[in-house]
């Protein structure tokens, strides 16, 4: 999974390159944080040196504003990020359950990510997908109506 | 286009082409005779929807009729528990829980035989009766009761195509405000109308929007509040998959009104589809130049950004929301000033929701007289509210406001599931509160939520059962708030946390006499003394199931007892001695050994030692083991 | 401008337009608790202490933040309003360590003040506390977040006022926290060690790196000749500590205090502020004469230079290379002093009395340093020396008058006006004017660079040459003005700056003023008075006129910026990043 110094590069030079778009536009600080976020799947403090620098705002701000937000983490996420939805009808439905087996079958808590990088658990909240609760997602492929004794199976796929 | 003219001559052609799906005789010549609608909502699309669409466009190549059937991808029908829902028209069958090896059929056997596939198709006509004979999607138990206005256009148009909105007479609203109008004659319209936000307090739009023009400035600015975090709702997200067209014509309407030429739609990233649809939305108007300089000749210049939240509830909070769009932290700011006076980048800014804004093309094209006759006096309109929870027909309906509780749960709602009995449903999230089954027959407007201490919200609707327990829920919405308050404030960010603290000793059995006082002294300081409305309404979902289901509370603390058994830490396994083989399974299953006893005798679980994880139950195949 | 009338608890107050309803209320003597609040720093409306009831409104207001309006009714004081204040700081203290008899700021603190005037006797929503953590890494500042209340004035200072952003606030609800990014120590971080967060604190969660017990080791160690130097700003500051009124000079009892706490020689810094005209007033007539680097810039100040080395290395340059008078005269004193008195080097303890956190890291840099002795070895601020006082049982009020020792012990007036802003600038010009012009200085006070305006500008007339100057103070006003000189928009031949807003005077080792004094005075003009008034009553106000300094040239060094003087005087500097990564 470890990208080469030119995979880091091209995405460093995307990422300059959409700051320099984007500079002056009002309250860009979040849409470049979130450029990067997508791009490194994370944000280290290199990368927000960079921010700070080219949009001179203090780092400990752009930190601020990472902590604060969900959507925005400071370590590398795992290959596959698992989301159980805890909106209140999946919650209604046992949604809670299901988190519980996921993180006991991982060995791992929410915002983290397992030893050999393949799995995260990210908090999450309502999907939308109400229809379906309790509802669980890993990446982009969507799981429902889930019962504690399917997570083992569906965690096998992976 | 330049003109209203062009508008109308798209429109005139494209009504010839929807006019299958109106039900109405096709007024062209062309070769279409039949539209098959998938819903490509969030819901739909994780249950498939996409894969289904794809088969059918094989299907239909397959038996040579693509030309004759033209397949739509629409936003959200509304029932998401039967997803992936299918409409064919012009019949307007309602095929539900569609599978990829069921589309073949309704190709070869109604579209090219014309014979409906019974077995899918959807006619429960409420009161869990069956309709005979063919049903329209308008004659069943889940829609005859809701009446759509903001939803009207969900699960009917193509969402990524503007000619179709524009068929259903979109567009129309912002020509006639921009040739016919005056901004005093707009706000006048609006307030007569009634319309109230939509996003959780009420307060009536016209009055924001006449705050915000009587700002001077040189710069306005219009923001679509599209961060809909309650969890359990999602209307809005609804409306901008389904009807994108609808929330950027209704902030071109306001930045008229108020005299501005820039707006913001900040929608949660976690909304890709809404998202994504938003933004062919907003391109396809500005190719249209309907967004832009001059629209319409007029000299009217305005134009739409998108902006992604990016995880935290708060910033559905407007001054919270403003602060997140300006790059930072968003945590909310002293009112006075208010947005209208001082708003994004300093300057006066209305904040409306999506589905607020939803309502404003259709209140300008038909009228406050129209909309006035849904609703109540002082609750005008309808309003969406997201089904969820022990409730048969989970979904999104819409409904006029004033309707019963008991007609969206029983009617609209099918019901309980499993035989199993109503006990309460929570209105307004977060910031709600419950509302007893006694009060099941509670009018769902403004003014009689909040009389019974909830509030409409944002329209969430979650409904529980006996074996929801009401401390437990009110921990659930606080645990909530606890991880989404900002910080920044001493009442939200410590007081809810103390509330929370006592409220899981509560469950844990570990209730002290005077914890419901306390809990109540520090609600009533958090609601007095929050900077905003997050922190003001924390408490509600608290002092609302004290109010209603106080002896559940009391239950939890004297006793140390769960009514619903839902609480793990008081939940007593036991074995029924009668019932019990003595086949020795669940000791062998249980992970501490708490359970003991002689082969083929009754055994015994230890309750010192059991950790109450419910493996025994599971184990038992003689139902020996019960949870109390 | 415009006014509103309003009542505020039935008295009716008629107050500017854009006042709050707390100013209004202060001009009606109605005094409404605040936490959060520090005029002019920080308005957030985030503690909930400074409540008020206005009629009509829906929930309580703010004050510190609520406009006032016409014909508005406000209540500050009720028994609603009681209960609420007193719960919210109930809440406060259910997550603060109440170690309160052994906080440096017990007894001046804002938090243990509002709770005995809201009668809290219990702690009645006690419950797990947020996960907090003590960085006592750096030399100037420890941050002790088991006692943050989360009101962020610290972060308001770092960030809004010195605009440098080393703390900051991170996560969210219940566990946000005030700090470094990714829990780094301050050492590691941008920290300039202003202190000025110090002075925000109402409460005990930020201190200084406490001193003490390395001066009484070394008081106690017969083998050391232990001499301590006040700089400029401890004479107008240190009264506060026992009672004074604000802007009161106690030069003469500062001396005989440090003298009853055992010190064996009393020099003053405000001689080698002299001393410092002399080498840095040369060395500008050298540049402006020889085609240095311009604009020059004074390098007094610890804050300010590291915040130079982090934020404008490309400045380095133009930064004046002599060392910080109090360095200068820790050189001097293991030098000429040590030479005259016949003392080992090595047996020196020169201890620094100083207003500023940030000349204890500075004492600490290797470059300040001659034959691998640092020439100061530590730095009390003024509150250290007073608790210094207090454990030794000195009545301070009561004191008699002393002079300082000679031979590193007169100063002139330039020398004294060094711990306000401008007064650098000032005392330069007036022995730059002499030495240039040949003339007398009639005026010797400089009024264009006196008083608080964030940047000062004047422009001197020596014989015709005109020299344009400019004082900031406040790293956020020199990013203002070094921002200007990039962008080419200004030009200078020499500037003043000083890190902390105010000058030394309101340095983060002074006395700490609580946020309702604040309100009131402007406290960097009441301080500066103090050495404004002691310059006035001096008979010699000119560096170049001191008799000391003259001899040390004499005796020892030369002239100014003779290879002697560098040795010893001046220094360099180096870029620095602003995170050390480990």
């Amino acid at each position: 999974m470890a990208l080469t110094k030119e995979q880091i590069a091209a995405k460093y030079a995307e990422l300059e390159a959409y700051i320099s778009e984007n500079k002056d536009m009002d309250g860009a600080l979040i849409p470049v944080m979130q450029k990067a976020q997508e791009l490194f799947g994370y944000l280290s403090l290199e990368t927000m040196e960079l921010i700070s620098e080219r949009l001179d705002v203090p780092v400990s701000e752009i930190y601020g504003v990472a902590t604060f937000y969900a959507l925005f983490s400071l370590t590398p996420k795992g290959e596959y990020v698992i989301s159980v939805c805890t909106g209140t009808a999946c919650y209604v439905k046992g949604a809670q359950l299901v988190l519980d087996e996921v993180k006991k079958q991982l060995g791992i808590g929410s915002g983290e990510t397992t030893p050999d990088g393949k799995f995260s658990i990210q908090d999450t909240r309502c999907l939308g997908c109400c229809g379906l609760a309790p509802v669980m997602m890993i990446n982009n492929d969507v799981y429902g109506r889930l019962e504690p004794a399917d997570v083992k199976d569906i965690l096998a796929k992976y | 286009m330049k003109s209203l003219a062009q508008l109308a001559e798209i429109r005139d052609e494209m009504k010839k082409s929807i006019a299958i799906r109106m039900q109405e005789k096709p007024g062209s010549d062309s070769k279409v005779r039949a539209h098959v609608l998938v819903c490509g909502g969030t819901g739909c699309t994780s249950s498939g929807s996409v894969t289904i669409r794809e088969i059918f466009e094989k299907e239909l190549a397959a038996n040579g009729i693509a030309d004759e059937v033209q397949i739509i991808q629409t936003g959200c029908f509304g029932l998401c528990a039967l997803g992936p829902v299918v409409i064919v028209y012009p019949e307007g069958t309602f095929y539900s829980q569609v599978t990829p090896d069921d589309v073949s059929e309704i190709v070869s056997s109604h579209l090219v035989k014309g014979e409906l596939v019974q077995r899918l198709v959807y006619d429960d006509i409420g009161g869990g009766k069956k309709a005979e004979g063919p049903v329209s999607l308008n004659e069943t138990g889940f829609y005859k009761d809701q009446k759509r206005v903001a939803l009207r256009n969900c699960g009917f148009i193509d969402p990524e195509n503007i000619d179709e909105y524009i068929a259903t007479d979109g567009y129309k609203a912002l020509g006639k405000v921009l040739t016919e109008m005056t901004p005093d004659s707009v706000i006048e319209l609006m307030l007569e109308s009634g319309l109230r936000g939509r996003g959780g307090a009420g307060f009536p739009t016209a009055r924001k929007w006449q705050f915000a023009k009587n700002s001077v400035s040189d710069k306005k600015y219009v923001v679509c509040n599209a961060d809909e975090g309650d969890p359990g709702a999602f209307m809005d997200r609804s409306v901008l998959e389904g009807d994108p067209h609808a929330v950027i014509e209704a902030m071109a309407i306001a930045g008229f009104a108020i005299g501005a030429d820039e707006g913001f739609v900040y929608v949660r990233a976690e909304y890709p589809i809404a998202v994504k649809r938003l933004a062919i939305a907003i391109n396809q108007a500005r190719e249209y130049g309907i967004l832009g300089k001059n629209i319409f000749g007029t000299g009217f210049n305005f134009d739409v950004n998108i902006r992604l939240g990016s995880g935290a509830f708060v910033c559905g909070e407007e001054t919270a929301l403003l602060t997140s769009i300006e790059g930072h932290r968003g945590e909310p700011r002293p009112r006075p000033p208010f947005p209208a006076v001082k708003g994004l980048f300093g300057q006066p800014t209305i904040i409306n929701n999506v589905e607020t804004l939803a309502n404003v093309a259709q209140i300008i094209n038909n009228g406050a007289e129209w909309f006035k006759s849904f609703g109540t006096e002082k609750s005008t309109g309808t309003k969406v509210f997201a089904l969820g929870g022990k409730i048969c027909h989970t979904g999104l309906v819409e409904i006029p406001m004033g309707t019963p509780l008991r007609t969206i749960i029983e009617d609209i709602g099918g019901g309980i599931p499993n035989g199993k009995k109503f006990k309460a449903a929570q209105t307004g999230g977060p910031s709600g509160g419950c509302i007893p089954a006694s009060l099941i027959d509670t009018p769902v407007d403004y003014e009689s939520l909040m009389s019974i201490g909830s509030m409409m919200g944002s329209g969430g609707l979650i409904v529980m059962d006996e074996d929801n327990c009401m401390v437990d829920i009110a921990k659930f919405f606080l645990e909530f708030t606890v991880d989404e308050s900002c910080g920044k404030c001493t009442p939200c960010r410590i007081g809810t946390r103390r509330m929370l603290d006592i409220l899981t000793r509560i469950t844990e059995g570990k209730g002290e006499e005077g914890d419901i006082e306390k809990l109540e002294e520090l609600a009533n300081n958090i609601k007095a003394t929050a900077l905003c409305g997050l922190g003001q309404t924390a408490p509600n979902p608290v002092l609302s199931t004290i109010r209603y289901f106080r002896d559940e509370y009391e239950a939890h603390i004297r006793e140390k007892r769960c009514p619903a058994g839902q609480c793990k830490a008081l939940a007593r396994f036991t074995i029924d001695r009668d019932l019990c083989r003595g086949c020795s399974l669940c000791a062998r299953k249980c992970p501490v050994n708490a359970i003991e006893g002689v082969v083929k005798s009754p055994f015994v679980i230890d309750q010192d030692k059991c950790i109450k994880c419910g493996t025994c139950i599971d184990s038992c195949k003689f139902g020996a083991i019960s949870k109390k | 401008m415009n006014t509103v009338k309003l009542t505020i608890d039935g008295i009716q107050v008629e107050v500017p337009a854009n006042y709050t309803i707390l100013e209004a209320a202060r001009e009606a003597n109605i005094n409404i608790p605040t936490l959060c609040y520090l005029k002019d720093v920080n308005q957030i409306g985030a503690c909930r202490l400074c409540l008020v009831e206005i009629k009509g409104a829906r929930a309580l207001q703010a004050s510190c933040v609520s406009p006032v309006g016409e014909g508005m009714e406000v209540w500050t004081n009720n028994e609603k309003l009681r209960k609420a204040r007193k719960i919210n700081l109930e809440l406060i203290l259910s997550n603060h360590n109440r170690e309160c008899t052994s906080c440096v700021r017990s007894g001046n603190c804002e938090l243990q003040q509002l709770c005995k005037e809201y009668g809290v006797d219990q702690y009645p929503f006690d419950g797990n506390k947020s996960e907090a953590t003590i960085d006592e890494i750096s030399p100037s500042i420890v941050r002790d977040n088991t006692k943050c209340i989360s009101c962020r004035r610290c972060v308001a200072a770092c960030n809004s006022v010195q605009k440098i952003g080393a703390i900051g606030v991170a996560k969210r609800g219940f566990n946000t926290t005030v700090g470094c990014i990714f829990g780094m120590s301050l050492a590691d971080s941008p920290c300039i060690n202003c202190g000025q967060c110090i002075l925000a604190c109402p409460v005990g969660a930020l201190h200084e790196k406490d001193s003490t017990a390395d001066v009484y080791a070394a008081l106690n160690d017969p083998t050391k000749h232990v001499v301590v130097q006040p700089a400029p700003a401890v004479r107008a500051t240190l009264g506060e500590e026992f009672g004074m009124e604000i802007g009161t000079s106690v030069t003469g009892k500062l001396v005989s205090a440090l003298r009853r706490l055992g010190f064996d020689k009393v020099f003053d810094t405000d001689f080698a502020a002299d001393l410092t005209i002399m080498e840095e007033g040369t060395e500008l007539l050298g540049r402006l004469k020889n085609g240095g680097a311009l604009p020059m810039i004074t390098s007094c100040s610890p804050g300010w230079i590291k915040y130079c080395e982090e934020f404008y290395p490309e400045f380095i340059p133009n930064l004046s290379s002599c060392k910080s008078p109090h360095e200068m005269l820790g050189a001097i004193i293991k030098s000429y002093y040590a030479e005259k008195a016949g003392i080992d080097p090595k047996d020196i303890y020169v201890v620094s009395i100083m207003p500023c956190t940030a000349k204890k890291f500075e004492a600490g840099r290797e470059e300040l340093s001659v034959n691998g002795l640092q020439d100061v070895d530590a730095v009390l601020t003024v509150r250290e020396l007073a608790s210094m006082i207090k454990n030794a049982g000195i009545d301070f009020k009561r004191l008699p008058d002393a002079d300082f020792d000679s031979v590193l012990g007169e100063s002139t007036g330039a020398g004294v006006i060094f711990g306000a802003t401008g007064g650098v600038m000032e005392a330069a010009l007036r022995t730059v004017y002499e030495v240039v012009t040949g003339n007398t200085l009639e005026n010797v006070e400089f009024a264009a660079v006196r008083g608080t305006d964030g940047i000062k500008e004047a422009e001197v007339d020596l014989n015709g040459t005109k020299v344009r100057v400019a004082v900031a103070h406040g790293t956020g006003n020199a990013k203002e003005l070094l921002d200007m000189v990039k962008r080419g928009e200004k030009d200078y031949q020499f500037i003043e700056i000083m890190g902390c807003p105010g000058g030394c005077v309101t340095g983060g080792g002074t006395p700490i003023v609580d946020a309702t004094t604040l309100s009131y005075i402007d406290l960097k003009a009441e301080r500066a008075k103090a050495l404004y008034s002691e310059d006035a009553g001096k008979a010699k106000r000119k560096s170049h006129e001191n008799e000391e300094v003259k001899t040390l040239y004499k005796e020892f060094l030369g002239e100014p910026n003779s290879h002697k003087a560098h040795d010893l005087l001046h220094t360099h500097y180096i870029p620095r990043p602003k995170y050390i990564k480990k």
